[in-house]
């Protein structure tokens, strides 16, 4: 490492520190703070950590409702990112392979889901015809409506980096269409799966317009319905406001740590690799 | 701290299995205002002591827009709690109540309440299909009394007698009116709370403005309100913050004498007893004041209603609870439980002696012949969804108070025609 | 020999059944609704009127304008400082690892949580904000209540919290390019300047399309940070389409609402088909 690449280096973290890391700090410390040091909103060290009362108070408010919410966002966003890994493969594989007057009728919808406003009331009457209306597998399938645009899209791109001749020989030695997929292609997609399940579960866990509109009903409250909801009932709580966007914020920081290195080094191999 | 997770564990087996425990469980969805809460409380522990095979869950709205829309939205799909809290006048015509909700003509409760509260819950179809929740409001300004006593001033009867205490209380160094347009709503108390004086001055507006045939731009009473959020943002008599604070901020600042005035609804006496309880007789209040001395009375808010879904699988049970909260035991009960914050729409339910300070200069009015005016959105169908944005924007200086009246004149327009009403 | 295709069109067919029902169904349907004046009881039909009302509001145009400004703004802001910081973050610098995670952090916050935090650091009095630009002599405006500036510190708080994704596509796209070319270009006497605007600048080019583009898109559909942080306010003045749109819902009028998300969906078709075809054009030129 040069003197320079450490001057810069040293420069760059101070900005990072009063930039990036001074918000989560101020978050922090709000949700360790008491009541009434929390209303005045300044960035102090709090005069008494009361990080477990705090915490306590957020996790057993209404009944334990966070738990709950815990639990359904994770289902969601479990079963949604599953079927948007195999979907949107399923679909750029085609997508780059098959060269036809269809891959134009699928691209134009990838475009349109990437940016056609969902329309929402009409969404809720097909829910409804559907019976899947306020239901946590229609909550599923609707992430999956969403996400499906970018999904491919990425998937997509990647592929064409694969080289054909590797389906090819697997074609050669007798292998079916989903053999090769499953067998061939999609151990190939780990880097961009990766990157994928990064995007798109925190995406979905912090989601809150369309559980909100989709999934109303106590049993069917989501993480950050919570945070909406406690935003006006802790309105001169300051300090449990904060607690609970700290909580919120921690499912996917786990996620982030559990994968961030395999994100760029995976991009990275893979991409090089094409 | 070990416990937590077993607890939790716990209570959502409960949740789960709450069903084969009781007979019926009521589900209630309501605002979230501390008082709502303490009154739904109290209540529905006294509805389950007295009939112990009825329980009841609670959920909570956001406030303002956001819960209209989730209230209408699950009435319109279907999935509306057994018991909905929500406002009576022009946001209960807005839910098509005689297609969603159940009618409650037959409640023999009805006996017991006041007309003026049953007009405000009829149906297009004439049935009634709410019953009281909680007491009758006022919207006026809430003052300081030590402010007051320390310059000498009075009590304000006209608009200029009230802009001449602010210059003194802002040559004082004080904060003559607090803004607190982070709550968007409570930008709206200009206008509204001057409906009184709108119709002392006209008294048709109300029903030639749902006919079409009055305007807020062109009628100079109407266009009033409007014209005091502009002056007062020009005069710079509110505070450095006014269009971050919020509510809470505002009964604050006029319970500890930060400001001198908060143009409010007398609901807000709530927060000054649960925040500031030292303050809470350092609070007064007085009617928007209008032109004319001689004409001087308060703009008056009926209380929210309790409702049930038309066709609701509870219907029965949720109707004998409505019932009982309609009651003369029901009204004591949330009295008891939140203090006498203003008069309770149901005969034979007086108010305790010892009321707080602005209560107390609150009742007179209702006292007075003539003395109250029920506020627009009970005496007219239409209520304009924008007007808290246009209020913001003519009080923050964005917008002339004509400029306002002309955008809420089009506000109007569009929700009348929602509406389907005729001449429109 | 005729063989039967590696690459069966039935692996589209489950995204589609899900796609088609949930999404295209309801954009279709919207198209009828938008005609209609619709209360989720009765739709009954009104021809353009919608159209007509959408566009004699008087904010509209502006709230139009506001869209624009605020997509064009947070795309093009993102792909600058996401570039730069890519380069930056992957010359070897020291705490190079660890200033890559703080800069993706915010990814990772909800929206709603980053609103509610930012709307109090950016309180006009108390705010820490303007509590630290007073230290240094300065008084803070009003970011969020002054009608004029409103917009533009919810699009500070955009790029704040999506920096880190454009810097993470375009670490990637910096990955991609063989280090051949700087090799190359370091032998013909190019200096570091010239390198990044020689090779790095064109070479990266694919990130950038997917940058600008996804941001561009995000930006236009623009919703839960500015409703989170003003609610569009003070006044209309940080409105834009999507919350003139949410408003019209909020107050039942779901016809005029449906007007509104057709209005935005031809808006974004409008500026956004041109655009990828554009680039597509280009990378073929390449």
């Amino acid at each position: 490492m040069t003197a320079f690449q450490k001057r810069t280096g040293i420069i760059a973290t101070l900005f990072a520190v009063v930039i990036f890391i001074i918000p989560f700090l101020f978050i922090f410390l709000m949700s360790v703070k008491d009541k009434s040091q929390a209303s005045h909103q300044d960035f102090t060290w709090p005069e008494q950590w009361q990080l477990w009362q705090n915490f306590s108070d957020v996790i057993s408010a209404r009944n334990y409702m966070l738990l709950l919410a815990y639990f359904n966002s994770t289902v969601i966003t479990v079963g949604a990112v599953a079927l948007l890994i195999l979907f949107g493969a399923m679909v750029g594989y085609v997508l780059q392979r098959r060269q036809s007057g269809w891959n134009k009728v699928i691209f134009g919808c990838v475009l349109a889901g990437l940016i056609i406003p969902p329309a929402v009331v009409p969404t809720i009457w097909v829910l409804q015809g559907l019976h899947l209306f306020k239901t946590i597998h229609g909550m599923i399938l609707i992430q999956v409506a969403y996400g499906l645009a970018f999904s491919v899209l990425l998937y997509s791109s990647f592929i064409a980096t694969i080289p054909r001749d590797l389906d090819e020989a697997a074609r050669i030695d007798g292998a079916r269409p989903l053999q090769i997929f499953f067998r061939v292609i999609l151990p190939l997609l780990k880097p961009v799966t990766v990157t994928l399940i990064v995007v798109q579960s925190i995406a979905i866990f912090n989601d809150f317009t369309n559980p909100l509109y989709y999934l109303p009903g106590k049993q069917n409250v989501t993480v950050q319905l919570t945070l909406f909801n406690f935003q006006s009932q802790f309105q001169t709580q300051f300090n449990l406001l904060f607690m609970n966007i700290l909580l919120v914020t921690i499912p996917p920081l786990i996620v982030f740590i559990f994968f961030n290195r395999q994100i760029v080094a995976g991009m990275t191999a893979g991409a090089v690799k094409g | 701290m070990k416990l937590i997770p077993s607890a939790a564990l716990f209570s959502a087996f409960l949740l789960v299995s709450g069903l084969a425990h009781a007979d019926t469980v009521l589900s209630v969805l309501s605002d979230n205002n501390p008082e709502t809460l303490a009154a739904l409380d109290a209540l529905t522990k006294a509805y389950t002591a007295a009939h112990p095979d009825v329980t009841f869950e609670m959920e909570q709205k956001p406030g303002g827009a956001d819960g209209d829309n989730m209230v209408k939205t699950r009435l319109a799909t279907g999935e509306m709690s057994d018991i909905l809290q929500y406002n009576s006048g022009s946001l209960f015509q807005a839910l098509k109540p005689e297609q969603s909700l159940a009618d409650l003509s037959d409640l023999s409760a009805q006996a017991g309440i006041l007309d003026s509260f049953k007009s405000v819950v009829t149906a297009a179809d004439g049935t009634v299909r709410g019953v009281p929740f909680g007491p009758a409001m006022g919207g006026g300004i809430y003052y300081n009394k030590p402010v007051y006593a320390a310059l000498g001033l009075t009590v304000p009867t006209t608009w200029d007698e009230f802009m001449a205490n602010n210059e003194k209380i802002k040559a004082a160094g004080k904060v003559a009116v607090a803004g607190t347009f982070g709550d968007t709503w409570s930008s709206q108390l200009f206008v509204l709370a001057d409906f009184y004086n709108v119709a002392a001055a006209d008294p048709t507006f109300a029903a030639d403005y749902t006919a079409n045939k009055a305007k807020y731009a062109s009628i100079p009473a109407a266009m009033a309100g409007f014209q005091h959020l502009e002056d007062v943002y020009k005069a710079g008599y509110m505070n450095a913050d006014f269009g971050a604070a919020k509510f809470d901020d505002g009964m604050r600042m006029v319970a500890t004498g930060e400001a001198a005035h908060y143009p409010m609804l007398t609901f807000g006496i709530g927060s000054v007893k649960q925040n500031e309880p030292d303050n809470l007789n350092d609070v007064g209040f007085f009617a928007q004041p209008g032109t004319d001395a001689a004409h001087n009375g308060l703009t008056v808010w009926m209380p929210a209603a309790l409702y049930t879904p038309a066709g609701g699988a509870n219907l029965e049970e949720a109707k004998k609870f409505l019932d009982f909260v309609a009651s003369v035991e029901g009204c004591n009960l949330m009295i008891k439980a939140n203090g006498a914050t203003g008069p309770y729409l149901i005969k034979g339910c007086e108010l305790p002696a010892d009321v707080p300070a602005s209560v107390a200069d609150m009742l007179p009015y209702f006292q007075k012949d003539g003395g109250t005016m029920p506020a627009l959105e009970f005496l007219s169908p239409i209520k304009g969804p924008a007007l808290e944005q246009i209020t913001v924007a003519v009080g923050s200086g964005i917008n002339t108070a004509a400029e306002g009246a002309a955008l809420y004149d089009q506000d109007v327009e569009k929700q009348a025609k929602q509406l389907g009403l005729p001449n429109w | 020999m005729q063989r039967r295709s590696p690459y069966p069109y039935w692996f589209v067919l489950p995204a589609a059944v899900v796609f088609v029902t949930l999404f295209l169904v309801p954009t279709v349907a919207a198209f009828w609704f938008s005609l209609t004046r619709w209360d989720l009881y009765t739709a009954t039909y009104i021809g353009m009127e919608n159209f007509r009302q959408f566009f004699s509001e008087p904010y509209l145009v502006q709230g139009l304008g506001h869209t624009l400004i605020y997509a064009v703004l947070t795309s093009a802001t993102k792909s600058v400082f996401g570039l730069l910081l890519a380069v930056l973050l992957t010359s070897g610098i020291w705490a190079q690892g660890f200033l890559r995670t703080v800069v993706f952090f915010p990814v990772l916050v909800s929206t709603i949580g980053v609103g509610l935090t930012f709307s109090v650091l950016m309180h006009p009095t108390k705010g820490l904000f303007n509590v630290g630009l007073a230290t240094i002599g300065i008084h803070g405006p009003g970011w969020l209540t002054d009608a004029s500036l409103a917009l533009y510190s919810v699009a500070l708080v955009d790029l704040w919290k999506g920096v880190g994704l454009a810097t993470l596509i375009y670490i990637a796209g910096l990955a991609a390019i063989s280090p051949d070319y700087y090799e190359a270009a370091r032998i013909d006497g190019a200096t570091r300047i010239q390198q990044f605007w020689r090779v790095t600048v064109p070479l990266v080019r694919p990130a950038t399309v997917t940058v600008v583009t996804l941001s561009l898109i995000g930006g236009l559909r623009s919703f839960d940070l500015i409703w989170a942080m003003t609610r569009g306010g003070p006044g209309f003045s940080s409105d834009v389409l999507a919350s003139v749109i949410y408003k019209q819902y909020q107050a039942g009028f779901y016809g005029l609402s449906t007007a509104g998300n057709v209005i935005l969906f031809l808006l974004i078709a409008l500026l956004v088909l041109p655009l990828t075809w554009w680039f597509n054009r280009r990378e073929v030129d390449l």
